[in-house]
This record gives C-alpha cells, sequence and structure tokens, in this order.
C-alpha cells in the first residue's frame, strides 16, 4: 500500500472536520467497546486467560524458527506448498508465479491484512489476472477504486449505510437499495457467481498451526470457507509472526480472539484447513500453498518492540484509543492504524517514514489494559520515541527543550531562580481573568485551549519563606 | 511517620496552593512532612519524549532526595506512576540503582490512596457544598489503581454529590508533550470531556493530576465556561 503516514497531521485535520466520518466514527463505541466488555464477562477470570493467551503467543515467538520449521514439515506432508517470502514484493511474485502456473485467471479472495502491505489486488491485476475481494467491507473498498481499509477488523468501518447504498447502487446499477439486509443480500448476490467461476482463492491466516500444518480462519461471513474450498487452489497468505505452537493454543486464543475484536463468544465460523483434497474427500483445494511473510518482521523480533509480534489482530486496541476514535484509521496513513499500527507501521516502513506515529499517542494506555495478549503498547511507542531522540528524527527545539528542561532541573537553585521568573511573568501574562489566550511558543496549546496562568509564586519558594517564618517565631 | 512530600513540578509551579491543601491532609492524618528542597522533577517528560538520559539523570536525584524518608507521597497519579511504574524500566541496566528505585517504588504513594490505605483519614476539613464530578487521570487509574481512593474521600463530605460523568475514564487528551505537538487532536479530546463534564450538570470537575487540570479548565474556558470549577481533589478536600 502507498504509504502516507507523514501526512498524519493533514489527515488527522481533515478527518475531524468530516462530519460524516466523526458520525460513522460513533459506531465503535457500541458495536466493539460495549459489546467487548458484555462477551468478557462470561469469562471466569479474563486476566488469567489473557496471561494465558500471552503466554501462548510469546512461547511461539521465543522459538520461532523451531515452529516454523515444524510447520513446513508438516503442512508439506500433507500435501500443500510452502513459500517464504522476504519482501512485500515477494508475496506478489509469489501469487503471480502460482496463479501462471495453474492458469488461473480469476482469483478470489477474503480478507488478508498482509496482503495490502504488498498491495496484491494492484499487482493481480497489473498482470492481466481478475481479483474480487470477497469479506463484505474489502469488498466496498474494491469496488470503491481500492479506497485503503481504516480498521483491521471493520475496513469499511469509516463508511456510512447511506454511502454503501449509494456506491452499490452505481457500481452494480441497480436500484439504490435502504436496508442493510438488502445490501448484504445484493453483495451475496453478486459475489456468489465469483466464487463458482474463480480459479483460485487467496486467504489470510489468523494463525497457522504448526503440530499440524494448518491455516485457522476466524470469519463471521462464510466468505472465507467459500474462498478457500471451492477453487481448486488455495493460497494462505500471513506474516511469519502468526505460528502458534499446537491447536490447544489456537483454543486459548479464540478464547480471548473474537471477544476482543467485535465482543462475540466465538465468531460465526472457524475454518481449520489442513493439507490438500484427499482421496474420497469431497471438498478442500486440490492445491494448497502457503506464503510465510516475514517483510520486516524478523528485524522487530530482534529489536526491543518485538512484543509487538504477539498481536492477533483484534483491534481492540484502536477501538478503545481516544486518538484513533477521533480521526479515524485513514490518518495514520498505512494499513495498520492505531495504537499497534503505530508500533508496527515505523517497524516496517521505516522509522523515518512514519515520524508522528509514535508519538500520536497520549500514553494513556487504554490500548495496554485491554489488549488480549498484553502487549505493552505504550511501552513500545516509548521505546521507539527514544530512537527517534537518539537518531535526531524529532526537531532540534524539541530536542533542546528536553535536554534543556533536564539540565535547568538537575541544577535545584538555578531551577527555582529562573522558575520565580517565569512564573511571575505568565502570571501576568494571563491578565484579570489569569488565562493567557496566546502563549509564546506554546501556540499548539493555545490554538484550541486557554493556558490557566501559574499562580505567580511557586510551591518551593513559599514553602521555603514559611520555614523561615517558623523558624524566626 | 515521615513522609517525604513530593509537590510535582506543575504543582510547584502553576498551583502551588495544592501542595499546601496536601500538606494540611497528610498532617491531618498524622504524617510528619518532609519537603526535600532540592526537589524539581521526576522525569517523566523526558522519559515520555525518547530522552532516557534526561530522564535516568532526574530519577537518579530523586531517589536520592526521598529514599530516607517512610514514604514518598505526590499529589498525582502521572508523576507517583513514573516512579512506581517506570523507574525500574530507568534502571534496568544499573543493579544498585535499580535496589534503590524498588526500594523507594514500593513505598511510592498517590495522595487520595496514601490517606485511604496508610494513613485511615477518616474526617476530611473540606466543606465544599455542591455536585461535582470525577475525571480519572490515566496514569492514576491504569498504573496505580486510583478509582475508588479519591470517591471513599468524597463521601467524606456531607456538602458534595458526586454524579459521575459518561466515559470518566476516557483521557482529556493532555498527553504531556502531545498536547502541544498535537494540540487539535488534544483540543478535540478535551472538548469531549468539556461535553461529558456539562452533561453531568456537575458545579465542579475534580481531578488528581494537573496536567489533566489545565487541559480541561483550558478548553471550558475557551469554550466559553467559565461557571464550571475545575479543583483538585487535595483543594477541595483540605478546604480553604
Amino acid at each position: 500500500m502507498q504509504i502516507a503516514s507523514m501526512h498524519f497531521k493533514e489527515r488527522a485535520h481533515d478527518n475531524m472536520g468530516n462530519a460524516q466520518l466523526q458520525g460513522n466514527l460513533q459506531k465503535i463505541k457500541g458495536k466493539f467497546v460495549a459489546k467487548r466488555r458484555e462477551s468478557l464477562a462470561e469469562l471466569d477470570d479474563f486476566e488469567a486467560t489473557r496471561e494465558a493467551a500471552r503466554v501462548v503467543r510469546q512461547r511461539a515467538l521465543d522459538d520461532l524458527d523451531v515452529w516454523l520449521e515444524m510447520f513446513e514439515r508438516n503442512a508439506t506432508t500433507r500435501g500443500a506448498t510452502v513459500l517464504w517470502a522476504e519482501t512485500p514484493a515477494d508475496v506478489n511474485l509469489h501469487v503471480l508465479a502460482i496463479a501462471a502456473r495453474h492458469g488461473a485467471g480469476k482469483i478470489i479472495k477474503s480478507k488478508s491484512m498482509v496482503s495490502e502491505e504488498s498491495a496484491l489486488d494492484r499487482a493481480i491485476e497489473g498482470a492481466g489476472r481478475k481479483v474480487v475481494e470477497t469479506d463484505l467491507g474489502e469488498y466496498i473498498l474494491q469496488i470503491n477504486d481500492y479506497e485503503p481499509p481504516s480498521h483491521i477488523i471493520g475496513p469499511a468501518l469509516h463508511k456510512s449505510k447511506e454511502e454503501v447504498s449509494d456506491l452499490f447502487a452505481r457500481v452494480h446499477g441497480t436500484a439504490r437499495k435502504m436496508e442493510i439486509n438488502e445490501l448484504c443480500l445484493e453483495a451475496r448476490q453478486v459475489l456468489r457467481k465469483h466464487y463458482l467461476a474463480a480459479d483460485m482463492g487467496i486467504s489470510g491466516g489468523n494463525f497457522f498451526v504448526a503440530e499440524t500444518g494448518s491455516v485457522v480462519l476466524v470469519t463471521n461471513e462464510g466468505n472465507a470457507t467459500l474462498t478457500t474450498t471451492l477453487p481448486d487452489v488455495h493460497v494462505a497468505i500471513s506474516g511469519i509472526e502468526k505460528i502458534v505452537p499446537t491447536l490447544e493454543d489456537v483454543a486459548t486464543l479464540m478464547r480471548v480472539l473474537p471477544r476482543s475484536a467485535t465482543g462475540q463468544s466465538i465468531s460465526n465460523y472457524v475454518d481449520v484447513l489442513t493439507g490438500t483434497r484427499g482421496e474420497g474427500e469431497f471438498h478442500g483445494a486440490r492445491h494448497m500453498y502457503f506464503i510465510l511473510v516475514d517483510a520486516g518482521r524478523s528485524a522487530v523480533l530482534a529489536s526491543e518492540v518485538s512484543e509487538a509480534l504477539r498481536c492477533i489482530r483484534c483491534g481492540a486496541c484502536m477501538n478503545h484509543c481516544p486518538v484513533y476514535q477521533n480521526i479515524g484509521g485513514h490518518s495514520y496513513g498505512w494499513v495498520y492504524p492505531g495504537p499497534i499500527g503505530s508500533i508496527l507501521t515505523p517497524s516496517y516502513i521505516g522509522l523515518e517514514n512514519a515520524l508522528d506515529l509514535p508519538q500520536a499517542s497520549t500514553l494513556c494506555n487504554q490500548c495496554g489494559v485491554v489488549c488480549p495478549v498484553k502487549i505493552p503498547l505504550p511501552d513500545l511507542l516509548r521505546k521507539l520515541r527514544e530512537q527517534q531522540f537518539a537518531r535526531r528524527l524529532r526537531p532540534w527545539p524539541e530536542r533542546a527543550g528536553l535536554r534543556a528542561w533536564s539540565w535547568l532541573a538537575l541544577r535545584p537553585r538555578l531551577f527555582g531562580a529562573l522558575t520565580r521568573i517565569g512564573v511571575r511573568m505568565l502570571r501576568w501574562l494571563g491578565g484579570r481573568d489569569a488565562l493567557i489566550h496566546r502563549l509564546p511558543l506554546g501556540g499548539g496549546w493555545t490554538e484550541g485551549r486557554d493556558m490557566p496562568a501559574p499562580a505567580g509564586r511557586t510551591f518551593r519558594e513559599l514553602y521555603a519563606g514559611r520555614r523561615a517564618d517558623g523558624a524566626g517565631r | 511517620m515521615r513522609v517525604g512530600f513530593f509537590v510535582t513540578c506543575l504543582v510547584d509551579l502553576m498551583r502551588p496552593a495544592i501542595g499546601f491543601a496536601a500538606i494540611r491532609l497528610l498532617e491531618a492524618g498524622g504524617a510528619e512532612i518532609f519537603v526535600p528542597p532540592t526537589q524539581t522533577c521526576c522525569g517523566q517528560p523526558g522519559y515520555n519524549s525518547g530522552d532516557r538520559a534526561g530522564a535516568i539523570a532526574l530519577a537518579r536525584k530523586l531517589v536520592g532526595e526521598f529514599e530516607a524518608c517512610d514514604y514518598l507521597v505526590a499529589p498525582s497519579g502521572s508523576c507517583t506512576g513514573m516512579i512506581k511504574t517506570h523507574y525500574a524500566d530507568l534502571f534496568r541496566d544499573d543493579p544498585a540503582m535499580l535496589g534503590r528505585a524498588e526500594a523507594l517504588a514500593a513505598r511510592t504513594f498517590e495522595l487520595t490512596d496514601f490517606l485511604v490505605n496508610v494513613l485511615k483519614l477518616d474526617a476530611v476539613p473540606g466543606t465544599f457544598t455542591g455536585t461535582v464530578t470525577y475525571h480519572d487521570s490515566c496514569a492514576g487509574l491504569r498504573e496505580m489503581g486510583i478509582k475508588q481512593q479519591p470517591r471513599a474521600l468524597l463521601a467524606r463530605m456531607p456538602g458534595v454529590k458526586l454524579t459521575e460523568m459518561t466515559e470518566c475514564e476516557t483521557c482529556c487528551g493532555f498527553g504531556g508533550t502531545f498536547s502541544i505537538k498535537y494540540g487539535e487532536i488534544a483540543t478535540r479530546l478535551a472538548d469531549n470531556k468539556c461535553a461529558q463534564i456539562a452533561a453531568s450538570g456537575a458545579d465542579a470537575v475534580v481531578l488528581g493530576d494537573l496536567g489533566c487540570m489545565l487541559n480541561i479548565e483550558g478548553r471550558l474556558r475557551r469554550r466559553g465556561d467559565s461557571r464550571t470549577r475545575v479543583l483538585h481533589i487535595a483543594e477541595l478536600l483540605a478546604g480553604g
């Protein structure tokens, strides 16, 4: 996907001024936040389950090479082909080679965020083959000239029912539908023809299971089941970090994944696909490929933000992020938005290409509290900020200001003397209402807020004065 | 019981009265107060902005200033959260300092937590009469577990009626330097908070951190609300 993370501020500005989008973003709190809270109440002990999920994911990462090789062995034994993609471009090359090998002119696809990293759909179309997204949200975006997703589990979350109505009427050439049921039915009728005519199906992979060589798909629309079983060829694409050692581990993670994502006890569909169609079996692909994607992940694994790779893509961090809730996913400018995106995006595309993202958080830690695999998101954002500071990837006045502050705060006498002057000046600036309406060098603050003026004396000088008075008496 | 009082840089510079109010409450609970005269900043601005070296230097200074006390108490969830949950990270490669920092962290308390759970303060001197709503600050709530403590103290004031706003646990948008670097987003978050405060119908919003206080008060006033008071919990509890 084209990288637009350097335009974070402008995009956030535009999105905050977009009344339609602001209305659509309101869905997050009812649709995701409230439902998650209700569904977690079903668990006897969410914290213990969450810890178990963390352990499962961390164990996978700690010996990732072992599990990957085990996966490759077991998948191969069951007739699948395992391919490795070091870069996003390699993903596209593999897919196009597979399509060419099987003469696949028409390809259907269920949801895969990894494939957004390499803009796979455009590469397929560029090679003269047809690809149709079958996840409803992804389909909506595809027919709207490949609009980027704004959320990892609700890619078209930023769109309203009315916008989808207009889009369907325009693209399908049908009468404008007003009800969501009617829109779903229309999408189903359109997509059904594609399922039956497709030569090849591409899916993502929520988990790759090392002990069985299976891919696990967690979905709600049934489209992944059709995509992966109707065509003769199935290609499952996912990041190397999505491996888990055992099916038992999947069971643990499934206790927290749908609940954290959509507030469901279990998703409508959970597909566990293992090997090619065997003798006497009724369905399943005859040719099965796994593409395991690195694209920066092994570098992250070796870095100080490696815990981000525990992510199971539930979206809870963005759903609960007050910044995301107000600016929407497109502001972040790449595949993964919200708090986890603010760690993954700079890690995958380069810190220098996403300078705002590690900074674009109040570190309120709502994300860290809801993460089902206990990724310490604020701590990881802070690590990236340290790298930015060390690599001089922040403006010099900011770095100089921080250095000056700690230099001064290490010298209590000077700190006391200068702050005594400073608070008097600011008190004077505050005027009669004790509010500073325009703060020199603090325009970022006073553009939208007043700065309450200081009282005019520091605590330290007042306290020292009172002590002196007390001693004198 | 010798309590080291860490006033925090924001209270020191912006609202010294809050520091004195906190001291009155601690003394009412029987604490002997010691205010290290050289105290300045806990290092959080640098820590959160990537200046790890600056943060380490200030953390080292603070540990030295307070470790002789039985407790460290501060009128802030943010600064106590820094000491209690982040100093260990700063000193992860310095075993000697790590031990000292962890020993201090174990004795570090946010003001209302200390009043309720250590001093077990029964009566509070404040005489405020009116409806208040409480804003839970992020670090206080999610790092220090401050939720019931301020409410328990407010319940000891007969004239105070607490009306919870919706989303009282949602960030007000301050976020330290975030509030200046991303002023527009910070303002939007503060605006949401102001709308919720207004909807609660409270006469005052009460909170436990200066950052939130300046941010919320600044936005309320810019919105033209000069009526809703913004009070630190220490001021309310200690009275005039």
